[in-house]
């Protein structure tokens, strides 16, 4: 029985127009670049359709090759999984269109193979997103992790290794998901998630189950970078060309906090997560060092793009410590802050990539004066910056609202201390940036020598490929805050579990 | 009570963003028509303001609400008698100070002015924002707005102490707010709704320690914009900001709203009855006396005209609070209308410092012997600026020390007339010796004789407000009706809260 075909295509078009683009680029190389935007806006459109159908009929079905579950494959989406689709598609084609300077300037004449692995990533992260099946959703990951060690590689100096350094934790987190899926195999003979969950509630006294509990939020863990297992990711963030880290940072880690909160609170039953065992609660302990850490660590650096690296670390902590909350308030904020935070940090790397493409350095110290040369892009850092530290309008104090909230119902007043605290490091953060952006005078023998095209105003704004995803982003950072109440009463509250 | 729904709230916030937005793009090429902006934004601005005044004087609530942001909560604009009240001194000193900035900033040929402009007009958007927030959530975004346009303002010179001094003010007040982010967090998790309420809507909705430590970090929150002391300590360093910022933003826009914000969750969200049986407001009031009595002793100490300035706010500020804090109806009324009084001859003052600072680029009070001779206008509106905030009569000071006093004798706590009384002697302790010394001192050789006074951008804005200091202690609901504001804001809030 389909009722709609968008499930299937979702993942079907990216997957084969990476595959049709090596084609392309032998014809003609020029092809490659409209053809995967024109491949990541029909996602967009899938995603959009699906999740308007979602608004209007609820749940969605669709099986693979009509065998019906729990034999077949099942692509089952709710709101949870329509909103977060529709987050990875929008933000994938977003970064998509504004890779294109970045690599043509980076790796000119390997291109054809970025785009195409930059599709089988969008490819891997959408499957994750969209199936039912928690083997397929294995295979999906490794899609994902396997085109994203190969991004990784392309960087500058020290990313092979930093790949390579990934790729180990990353498979290291695979093989633990993969064991849970055969625990659970073992115990239930199913592998469909929505079977899993009528099944497993008679066996959460089994020891088994218990270990394949475990395998999964460790592997999955891993994979979303929460602290203390988050050591592959500022090495593997900074060195990764500027292109893949804005679509590898906002996603990947984004995706990983779909699929704790999915196995949590879907395949096992939210009671098992709080009360069988006491899973939320470490999941909670680790967020707050996540935060603390995140924060903490970002301080000492003086690189924006490992900087920014290191606060995604504290990022991913808000989402583990809302769905550690396990209380209605908390858990809208984490979902809340699965899109606010891919939002900035999307805005953010691109900018550090418009930044590095108009050869500026990394190096805070060295960005005095860039606001007189990339204005807009500029404004766009602080807004995005204002939305880290959690300032109104922007969005992040939304979320940031809600997570505060869930943890004054849970009457966790230390996670309301770190929450607020590091509010306050962020803004050490970023307002240091910004001083030296907009307010330090600019060296008089500075290492950039400013050309005539430099010391005109806007004469090195980033190119316009790069500028307008820029822009939406920033547009969306301030607006999607104010438009957080509509959001949630018209998809999120529907996203939550049944008796949250 | 009656409530009108209009757009006009949202249309006096956009017009500053708007311009705000037309300021940054017309850019330093074409300055006249970029100063055009700032002039014409605040005079629109006003008029908007000033026309909502006769319906809320009726006792009407004019009310506009955009979209909707939590269960309970939307964001929302809801212009009462004490919202309007801040609204109205706020555009109507905009004005004044727009044209005195352009005066400023052009007699020093200050740099950045297009980014001075544009954090200026949204500011501007923040405090009326603040002043017109229909729940505390709303307030919150605004506030955090003003907070953040301010910060290129006092880091405006780039000078190593201007950084250092932006640096501060951002420690002080974003930490400030992330106490009123708990403390909205608790309010909401408490009550479910965060609405204004003249009167207060917490009664009786948590245990007695959870509502005090409530309060607590509510006032420390709000305590840090309107320079609380221990918390004022951003505020004198921020003087490194120029001087129209120091005016408008220091005497009026940003630390009142602090001001603001504190009454607002005084009298409308904790109210009159829950402070009397919890005794919250007696703690308040002590804590605001001890700020007035040590920023008096600490402004005697200043020699830089500016910081001495900035500690006579404090001192004023921590009255008005005082005011707000007794509770009766005397009290408030007056504390109320202190904003404006203050408002009006403090900026006078600031606009002064600011004046001889352009003109012979003297900070300090020791170097100030004989200048009235050179600037008789500006130093003669600055007599009556301090003779105002000294409480004499006529001037617009005195109407509302006055009924501070009496507020204090209604609440039958003589101790805060003292208060009032001393920090009366100490307005005249620091600011007498200005007035004597530069009027009566024999002037360095180094000046040269004969009058120069600065332009007439300046001037006239002094003059302007020095005479508006005079008119509204005349006559105090001339213009705009702020006394019938400020009294009618109290009878709402002591009518539905019992006090």
């Amino acid at each position: 029985m389909t009722a709609s075909p968008f499930p299937i295509l979702v993942i079907v078009v990216p997957l084969i127009s990476a595959f049709l683009i090596i084609l392309l680029g032998w014809l003609k190389k020029s092809l490659c670049y409209p053809f995967m935007i024109a491949s990541l806006m029909a996602t967009v459109f899938f995603s959009m359709a699906i999740l308007r159908w979602i608004i209007h009929h609820g749940t969605l079905h669709y099986y693979l090759g009509n065998w019906d579950p729990p034999w077949g494959i099942e692509y089952l989406i709710d709101p949870l999984n329509a909103f977060v689709l529709v987050i990875v598609s929008v933000i994938s084609l977003l970064i998509g269109i504004g890779s294109k300077p970045m690599v043509e300037s980076d790796i000119p004449r390997k291109s054809i193979y970025f785009y195409c692995l930059f599709l089988l990533q969008v490819t891997g992260l959408l499957g994750i997103v969209v199936t039912g099946d928690v083997f397929n959703l294995y295979v999906f990951l490794e899609i994902a992790s396997l085109a994203g060690y190969a991004l990784i590689a392309i960087g500058e100096e020290g990313a092979p290794f930093a790949s390579f350094n990934y790729m180990i934790y990353g498979t290291i987190g695979a093989c633990f998901y993969l064991l849970g899926v055969g625990y659970l195999y073992i115990m239930t003979g199913s592998l469909n998630m929505a079977d899993l969950s009528k099944l497993l509630p008679d066996l959460y006294a089994s020891k088994v189950v218990l270990m394949a509990f475990a395998f999964f939020v460790v592997g999955v863990a891993i994979k979303m970078a929460l602290f203390p297992l988050h050591v592959w990711l500022p090495d593997a963030y900074t060195y990764a060309p500027s292109s893949v880290t804005s679509l590898l940072a906002p996603l990947t880690t984004k995706v990983g906090a779909y699929v704790l909160i999915r196995i949590m609170y879907g395949v096992f039953k939210p009671n098992f997560s709080i009360e069988v065992i006491p899973a939320t609660t470490i999941l909670s302990w680790m967020a707050f060092f996540a935060i603390l850490f995140g924060c903490v660590l970002a301080l000492g650096q003086r690189d924006l793009k490992r900087m920014v690296a290191y606060v995604l670390i504290a990022e991913i902590g808000y989402i583990a410590l809302g769905v550690g909350l396990a209380n209605r308030n908390g858990l809208l904020g984490a979902l809340l802050h699965i899109m606010n935070d891919a939002l900035m940090m999307a805005c953010l790397f691109l900018i550090v990539g418009a930044m590095t493409y108009r050869g500026w350095p990394r190096q805070m110290e060295r960005f005095t004066g860039l606001h007189r040369k990339m204005p807009i892009t500029m404004a766009a850092f602080v807004i995005s910056a204002l939305s880290v530290i959690g300032i109104p309008p922007a969005c992040g104090f939304f979320s940031k609202w809600y997570l505060v909230l869930g943890a004054i119902d849970a009457e966790q007043w230390l996670f309301v201390a770190v929450l607020l605290i590091s509010s306050l490091l962020n803004a050490i953060l970023f307002f240091r940036v910004i001083e030296y952006v907009y307010f330090e005078p600019v060296a008089k023998e500075s290492e950039v020598k400013p050309s005539e095209e430099r010391t005109k105003f806007m004469g090195n704004e980033a190119p316009l490929t790069m500028l307008i995803p820029i822009i939406l982003f920033a547009l969306a950072i301030l607006s999607v805050g104010l438009l957080s109440g509509t959001i949630i009463s018209l998809v999120i509250q529907f996203a939550l579990p049944a008796n949250f | 009570m009656d409530i009108l729904y209009s757009d006009k709230p949202m249309l006096a916030l956009l017009v500053s963003a708007v311009a705000a937005m037309f300021i940054l793009f017309t850019g330093e090429r074409r300055r006249n028509l970029r100063e055009f902006w700032t002039l014409l934004a605040s005079v629109v601005k006003f008029s908007i303001v000033a026309s909502m005044i006769p319906l809320v004087l009726k006792g009407k609530i004019i009310e506009c609400t955009l979209f909707h942001l939590l269960p309970g909560v939307a964001f929302q604009f809801r212009v009462d008698a004490f919202g309007l009240f801040f609204a109205t001194l706020a555009s109507a000193l905009w004005i004044a100070t727009s044209v005195y900035s352009i005066g400023y900033m052009r007699g020093l040929q200050a740099h950045s002015q297009t980014r001075f402009f544009f954090c200026f007009a949204f500011a501007l958007h923040g405090a009326l924002g603040i002043a017109f927030a229909g729940n505390l959530f709303t307030l919150f975004i605004f506030y955090e707005i003003l907070t953040v346009s301010t910060f290129p303002l006092v880091a405006h010179k780039e000078t190593s102490e201007a950084i250092r001094g932006g640096r501060k003010y951002l420690a002080y007040l974003l930490t400030g707010a992330v106490l009123i982010f708990f403390s909205m967090g608790v309010t909401y998790a408490l009550t479910g709704k965060l609405d204004f309420v003249a009167g207060g809507f917490l009664q009786g909705s948590g245990s007695d320690p959870l509502l005090r430590l409530l309060f607590a970090t509510f006032i420390f929150g709000f305590g840090t914009k309107a320079a609380l002391m221990p918390l004022h300590e951003w505020l004198p360093t921020a003087m490194v900001a120029p001087t129209p910022v120091s005016a408008l933003l220091h005497a009026v826009a940003v630390v009142k709203a602090g001001v603001f914000c504190v009454l607002r969750v005084v009298l409308y969200v904790f109210g009159p009855k829950l402070l009397y049986d919890l005794d919250l407001w007696l703690a308040l009031a002590y804590f605001a006396s001890f700020t007035i009595i040590v920023s008096g002793m600490f402004a005697l100490a200043q020699d830089n005209l500016k910081r001495r300035l900035a500690f006579s706010t404090i001192n004023n500020l921590a009255i008005i609070i005082l005011g707000a804090a007794l509770l009766s109806p005397s009290a408030i009324t007056g504390g109320i209308f202190h904003l404006a009084a203050h408002g009006f001859m403090k900026i006078t003052l600031f606009f002064v410092a600011g004046a001889i600072y352009v003109k012979t680029h003297k900070e300090n009070i020791s170097e100030l012997d004989g200048i009235g001779k050179k600037m008789p206008i500006t130093l003669g509106s600055f007599a009556i600026g301090a003779m105002g905030i000294a409480g004499t009569p006529p001037l617009v000071g005195f109407i509302s020390k006055w009924y501070l006093c009496l507020g204090s004798l209604e609440a039958k706590e003589i101790v805060f007339l003292f208060v009032l009384l001393i920090s009366v002697l100490f307005d005249i302790a620091y600011f007498f010796p200005i007035v004597y010394n530069s009027f009566f001192k024999k002037t360095k050789d180094e000046m040269k004789s004969g009058i120069q006074e600065a332009s007439m951008f300046m001037v006239a804005p002094i003059v302007l407000c020095a005479i508006l200091s005079i008119v509204l202690g005349l006559s105090p609901n001339a213009f705009v009706h702020f006394f019938e504001m400020a009294s009618s804001a109290m009878k709402n809030i002591l009518g539905s809260g019992g006090g």
